[in-house]
């Protein structure tokens, strides 16, 4: 299963490390990132393949989540087919 | 990032954490037809079973794929057989029994309501219609979860102006029988005209006897998404605000479609519908009433609010046919006054009228809902206000309902306060001229021309 990974929020340094980190010991596979400043916020969207993930999905979210409130971001992990449904014909 | 932009993820993102986005209800529709026993204490055992057999894993299905799909689903819901048809093999005993059966049930799978103690009388009554109807108050004042719904009419065979009558009386007994709790039980009371089989939104959620034995319905929702692209809109022609309508409606109902398979898909139970709904919530920003306000109208209930209604009714359903696969249940807006914080204000502030809710009724899709009146309102009043509601569904061939709540004890200006998602909002005036007369006829009223179709 393919999830798409996002962190919106004010820039600070070592955003993508800690994401790559918890993805890194987890077995989260990171397939593509973007990263970008849109009107003064950064936002990162990986595409991660979480098949061989160690830990459930929602362990995976939590800990990915505490990272955000750590750091003043908004992480979110969701299953690829909410956007492709959303936006695809 | 694959096939899908930056901007569409962010949107969606947005959408969920700033804009109210969720699924309103995953609703499995149970049969009880296997569970008719002349016994009526063994039916209510074999309902109890049935159902928590087929819904024990519905809750955590539900919140697992609200989870990984990181989509709130909000309510978790059943709806069963119309449970008069179920009584009617029992008339020695109150068919409240089988509402206490439902709430068990209810209380035992997690979910929040169990809809379809419930009547279709349409065309006359039976014996177990009449034993359940008069039961309702009772039923609904000694349960917590149970929702029932009497279906008085529709296009095919007129209206039932005897049921209408006697719903006047009921729809206050129930007030009376729950006055301690701000008059709740008639907040779980609809009273149908078209009535859907398939519908998965409570109070008015049965499981209509076309169905299959299981089936998973779900209602969408969105008022904040389609209310949010209207304000980044700025001030565009009517073509263009339907046609935004349209696409928000169609990328709305794909994430309820989505729900929906999988839900069906996990559950082992086959997929029904997708009711495209614009359900409102108290939450600020969840409101129809601020779309309509949104498009250009100073408050909801001015004139203009009927066309502005319409237009985005048919674009709900326009943008949300393409995106699901099969389209069902109530499909439209909803304007339950107490539950959108834009009509409790429109009303609070005078410019929101039952008259004018009445004409809305006309061009969206379900009725006269959530509407606090006078407690002292007389029952023919209310059997009246049914009876216009019902007309309009009738003529329309569209679905029509009431869920007013008489306010025992209290008149129209004082405030009626349900909390959660039943809301809150203002007492409202009705007419007081008396149609006592005109009810007291009975009968029926005959089906219309649309009805002769063949």
């Amino acid at each position: 299963m393919r999830a798409i990974l996002t962190v919106v929020g004010k820039d600070t340094v070592g955003i993508l490390a800690k994401v790559s980190q918890v993805c890194a010991k987890e077995h989260v596979n990171i397939m593509d990132v973007t990263q970008s400043i849109m009107q003064d916020l950064f936002v990162m969207i990986m595409l991660v393949d979480i098949s061989s993930c160690a830990v459930p999905f929602s362990s995976l979210q939590d800990e990915l989540e505490a990272i955000g409130t750590d750091m003043n971001l908004k992480i979110h992990v969701m299953h690829e087919d909410i956007f492709n449904s959303m936006h695809r014909i | 990032m694959g096939v899908v932009n930056t901007h569409d993820i962010l949107e969606t993102i947005r959408m969920i954490d700033d804009e109210n986005l969720d699924v309103r209800t995953i609703t499995m529709g149970i049969s009880l037809l296997d569970c008719i026993d002349p016994d009526a204490e063994k039916a209510c055992q074999k309902i109890y079973d049935k159902i928590c057999r087929y819904a024990k894993d519905l809750v955590k299905t539900g919140e697992d794929i609200s989870r990984e799909y990181g989509i709130p689903i909000i309510h978790k819901r059943i709806s069963v057989t119309p449970i008069a048809m179920i009584a009617a093999t029992t008339p020695q005993v109150s068919p409240v029994c089988y509402a206490k059966a439902l709430d068990r049930a209810a209380k035992a799978t997690g979910v929040n309501f169990v809809g379809g103690y419930s009547a279709l009388v349409h065309k006359g009554f039976g014996p177990g219609d009449l034993a359940l109807i008069d039961s309702i108050p009772e039923a609904l004042s000694q349960t917590e979860f149970v929702c029932s719904s009497v279906n008085i009419g529709t296009t095919k065979a007129g209206l039932n102006m005897d049921a209408v009558e006697k719903m006047g009386h009921v729809v206050h007994d129930v007030a009376v029988a729950t006055a301690d709790r701000d008059s709740i039980g008639a907040a779980k009371l609809v009273v149908f005209c078209n009535a859907p089989e398939d519908n998965p939104f409570m109070a008015g959620a049965f499981h209509g006897v076309g169905e299959p034995d299981c089936v998973i319905n779900v209602g969408v929702s969105g008022p904040g998404v389609v209310r949010a692209a209207l304000s980044k809109a700025g001030d565009c022609d009517l073509t263009a605000v339907a046609d935004l309508i349209k696409r928000t409606a169609f990328k709305i109902t794909r994430m309820g479609q989505l729900v929906a398979q999988e839900a069906s898909r996990r559950l082992s139970v086959p997929f029904g519908i997708v009711d495209l709904s614009l359900a409102p919530t108290p939450a600020v920003g969840d409101s129809v009433a601020y779309i309509l306000e949104e498009m250009g109208l100073e408050t909801c209930g001015s004139h203009g609010t009927t066309a502005a209604l319409a237009l985005l009714n048919d674009a709900v359903k326009k943008g949300g046919v393409m995106a699901s696969s099969h389209v069902g249940g109530l499909s439209g807006a909803f304007i339950p006054v107490t539950e959108d914080a834009g009509m409790i204000h429109a009303a609070e502030c005078g410019t929101l009228t039952l008259t004018k809710l009445e004409a809305m009724t006309a061009v969206c899709s379900v009725g006269l809902d959530m509407i606090a009146i006078p407690g002292d309102t007389p029952d023919e009043i209310i059997s009246a206000i049914i009876a216009d509601e019902a007309a309009i569904g009738m003529v329309n061939s569209k679905t029509t309902a009431v869920r007013v709540i008489p306010a025992i004890g209290k008149k129209s200006g004082d405030t009626l306060n349900f909390g959660g998602l039943l809301g809150g909002g203002p007492v409202m005036e009705v007419n007081p001229a008396s149609p006592l007369r005109f009810v007291k006829r009975g009968g029926r009223i005959p089906a219309p021309m649309q009805a002769l179709k063949n």
